[in-house]
């Protein structure tokens, strides 16, 4: 029987108390005192859907070897591109097979269990899925959704083979309940009122879904370890809890005070919450919310002690981070403000799109190569080796370093060249299995930079070319305090 | 190695106009003033040129391609005109063809001349590079400017020798604070006033750890050669400058993906200096040579190529500054003009700009920063960043 095989999350590393948003904006509208309480996850400025499902799906893959994989599903409502499509960028990243099933899953914060039941339906068929869910999505200032909302991706690996959480079944339930809703040119949604959301939407469409479930396999509620039931508006959250007749220990907890409301990825990341502290044996319930409603059930097996091992899920991205204590820095890592890029910034040369082709996999996953004669790693990609005491041509096979770690060999703090959250930080890296190349750093602060501090490589935005509808992704190396 | 051209050209006349940011002069006007002043100074007619190398960096913006605005410029009687480009070694490129050209016998008499009208790009500091490096570098590369490619280089040096960042900017400092002094005796110098270690430790950082006067200027200028066959430079003048060697080295790539390199040095001006040193029969630089004029883009720049040169041992050149060896009234004097750091660095002219301070010193005609006695001087010039350059190294003499 199908089920989840492994599982992965990503948090992005800046977190923001939400009382620096009200510390600027409670002015406006005092009334958002209500959700001006703890942190939510901000994705960093070269950060999107499709990096954070690159980064969730390698902490899901944890080692295992990217050819098992049959297919990429993403599921967002932030996708990046709305032509162009974003799964075959994060399936490339992973350097996964060409020959494999991509698909975008999107319109619906439920994208993303929709996604995750069809690839339950491909593995009938005895395929693996990766299926990521990723959201980052912009609250207009002012808004309640500017303090809700927050950053994240995970990843769960669908197959057949080391279930650790067999699929059991689900329920769906599609309603065009009409809450939130954003035009396709439109940068921030519109809302109907809370209350009605809260009543009307939340508190009838998730219960039909989760009593369909129980009436549909003869369970009752109390045989659930876990219920993640992805609602981040609290109050409805609360009342869930007891029209589904739920103990306290039986609920996940919804993320909201230390993530935000992921959107498509928030049932995602309560689930890899709760599967970190499941048991063999353990009934768990994943409930997700949008224009209906899908409930899943699933059942812990054995393999859950083997696989809960070297990946930083949800809990280990939970303690990496750092405070983004400066809304104006939150404002234009989202993009909401204009910002004087100067002539450095404006000067966009025309990508080449037939470059990015014929490039490929140098530049989507770092392959670079090895030098058959003298063993040499080496990028990118050159038809003559770079060792000088070989030089051998035509003797490369292909290398790949972005899953390698390396060490920082020089690195500067650069105040002329344009960066969305200057100074831009470079370097070269050494990478510990041979290998040295010039990147740009991530996630860091120039101070806390020396030659011989570890790094690991993380798939980034690199530049961004709007007059030609195209943003270019590349690997920036992470340091490892 | 092949014999070289030691001693087979001279130079009869060198122009150079004053740098700065010369808001009122077009990259035309810039040609005309170098051209009038090397042709005057060398007494000879258009009529005698017989081929000209014309060199700029990334002036194709402001005055194009190719040879064509030289030669409409100065109206050129249809002479064979290259544009050479090689970054910050393209004046010296210019030179070497020149000087190519007559030692083959090929031309009597050819002019080098060098511009770059930086001030017309909009850019404080050299335009983005991104659109220069090709393609797959903009892909893949970090979004470096120079100053930063550089500031990797002393975050290097200063971990490889052992300095703290308070230390190794001390030292950087002192070289800046020198060129600055030389440069208030240089008429010409685009930035001409003292500046102490202490304002250039505390200035405003531009790429860590270099600060702004850790970086050399941004200049409009141009400079111009005439190049003659040695055996005919006493025609012209009784004190012709010759040629001793001209060499460029350029980067195989093994700095940028190879773990061989310590980041702390530029390979391509050791490898340069060698054979340079060779041409001109040189065996004992730190002896031998008088002045010098070098790319000090940065001050860590030239903090390393006082070793690539070969003048001070590895890891050493740190005593050899805080001595005041390569000040004004030191052993070598170094940068007797400024250096880039009061000229700034019109990037096509620069390397003739250096060969022009060489070139009055070794006439005596250097003023208030005359050497004493110099017999032999020596410029260079590194294009690119560390990991990726091209370095040019020229010697010149006063006596065959």
């Amino acid at each position: 029987m199908a089920g989840i095989t492994s599982y992965g999350a990503y948090i992005p590393r800046y977190r923001m108390n939400r009382k620096v948003i009200f510390d600027q904006f409670g002015w406006f509208n005092p009334a958002n005192a209500s959700v001006a309480r703890g942190e939510k996850a901000v994705a960093n400025y070269d950060e999107d859907t499709i990096t954070m499902a690159v980064a969730a799906a390698t902490d899901c893959l944890n080692g295992r070897d990217r050819k098992e994989v049959d297919g990429v599903y993403l599921a967002s409502v932030s996708l990046p591109f709305a032509e162009r499509q974003n799964a075959v960028i994060v399936s490339d990243a992973l350097n996964c097979s060409s020959k494999l099933r991509t698909a975008d899953f999107g319109g619906s914060l439920r994208s993303g269990t929709t996604a995750l039941l069809s690839a339950f339906d491909a593995a009938d068929a005895g395929g693996n899925i990766m299926v990521c869910a990723a959201d980052s999505r912009v609250g207009k200032p002012g808004s309640a959704q500017e303090y809700t909302f927050g950053d994240g991706a995970a990843a769960l690996l669908v197959g057949n083979d080391g279930v650790v959480a067999e699929f059991k079944g689900s329920f769906s339930v599609s309603r065009d309940f009409i809450d939130y809703r954003r035009l396709p040119q439109e940068k921030f949604g519109h809302e109907w009122e809370a209350r009605w959301i809260r009543d009307e939407g939340y508190g009838k469409i998730i219960p039909e879904a989760a009593f369909g479930l129980l009436r549909n396999y003869g369970l009752d509620i109390k045989d659930f370890a876990k219920i993640v039931i992805a609602c981040p508006v609290q109050a409805a959250f609360v009342g869930l809890v007891k029209t589904l007749g739920a103990k306290p220990e039986q609920i996940q907890d919804n993320m909201m005070s230390n993530v935000g409301d992921s959107g498509s990825a928030l049932p995602f990341m309560m689930f890899v919450a709760a599967l970190e502290e499941a048991k063999p044996g353990d009934k768990i319930m994943v409930i997700s919310y949008g224009n209906g409603s899908d409930a899943i059930y699933f059942e812990v097996t054995d393999e859950i002690e083997k696989v809960k091992k070297g990946r930083k899920g949800i809990k280990g991205c939970l303690s990496e981070k750092e405070a983004l204590p400066i809304y104006g820095k939150y404002l234009v890592f989202k993009n909401i403000i204009p910002i004087e890029a100067g002539i450095r910034g404006e000067e966009i040369p025309p990508t080449a799109m037939s470059v990015l082709w014929r490039e490929g996999r140098t530049i989507s996953a770092l392959v670079g190569s090895r030098c058959k004669v003298c063993g040499t790693p080496q990028y990118p990609r050159h038809r003559v080796c770079v060792n000088p005491d070989c030089g051998a041509v035509d003797q490369m096979e292909d290398y790949h370093f972005s899953d390698k770690t390396g060490t920082v060999n020089s690195y500067t703090g650069d105040n002329l060249a344009f960066c969305w959250d200057p100074p831009q930080i470079y370097g070269s890296v050494d990478f510990g299995d041979g290998g040295r190349i010039f990147l740009e750093f991530t996630d860091c602060e120039l101070g806390s930079l020396k030659v011989g501090m570890p790094v690991f490589m993380s798939f980034r935005k690199k530049y961004a070319d709007p007059q030609r509808g195209h943003y270019g992704y590349f690997w920036k190396a992470v340091p490892v305090k | 190695m092949a014999k070289g051209i030691k001693n087979k050209v001279a130079i009869i006349g060198m122009g150079c106009t004053k740098f700065g940011e010369l808001w009122d002069k077009s990259a035309s006007d810039l040609i005309v003033d170098a051209y009038k002043e090397a042709m005057e100074d060398a007494g000879i007619e258009k009529k005698h040129i017989d081929a000209a190398w014309f060199s700029s960096c990334v002036d194709e913006v402001n005055v194009g391609k190719g040879g064509f605005p030289l030669a409409r410029t100065l109206k050129l009687p249809f002479l064979p005109v290259t544009r050479t480009e090689n970054f910050c070694a393209s004046g010296t490129e210019a030179f070497r063809g020149a000087c190519y050209a007559v030692a083959s016998g090929a031309c009597d008499i050819a002019l080098a001349l060098g511009v770059e009208k930086l001030k017309d790009t909009g850019y404080g500091g050299l335009p983005d590079f991104g659109q220069l490096m090709g393609v797959e570098r903009r892909v893949i590369g970090p979004n470096l400017t120079a100053p930063g490619a550089f500031a990797m280089m002393a975050t290097k040096y200063f971990n490889r020798y052992g300095l703290s960042p308070e230390e190794g900017k001390r030292v950087l400092a002192h070289i800046s604070s020198k060129s600055h002094h030389n440069g208030t005796l240089c008429p010409k110098a685009h930035l001409r006033r003292e500046v102490s270690i202490e304002q250039i430790m505390k200035a405003p950082m531009i790429a860590w750890p270099l600060g702004l006067f850790d970086c050399c200027g941004v200049s409009d200028g141009a400079a111009a050669a005439i190049v003659v066959r040695a055996d005919m430079a006493k025609d012209f003048r009784k004190d012709p400058i010759y040629v001793k060697a001209l060499q460029i080295a350029i980067t195989s790539g093994e700095e940028e993906g190879y773990r061989s390199w310590d980041g702390a040095h530029v390979e391509p001006t050791c490898r340069a200096a060698i054979r340079a040193y060779e041409e001109a029969g040189i065996t004992n630089p730190r002896e031998e040579i008088s002045m010098m004029d070098v790319h000090d883009c940065f001050s860590i720049t030239e903090l390393v190529t006082y070793e690539d040169l070969q003048i001070s041992p590895r890891g050493k050149a740190r005593e050899d500054v805080e001595a005041g060896f390569f000040d004004l009234d030191g052993k070598i004097p170094c940068q007797t003009d400024g250096g880039l750091k009061c000229f700034g660095h019109p990037i096509g002219a620069s390397g003739l700009r250096m060969l022009y301070e060489e070139y009055q010193q070794l006439q005596g005609k250097a003023g208030e920063r005359q050497v004493k006695n110099p017999r032999i001087g020596l410029t260079h010039n590194l294009g690119g960043f560390p990991h990726m350059s091209v370095c040019s190294v020229a010697i010149v003499g006063n006596e065959l």
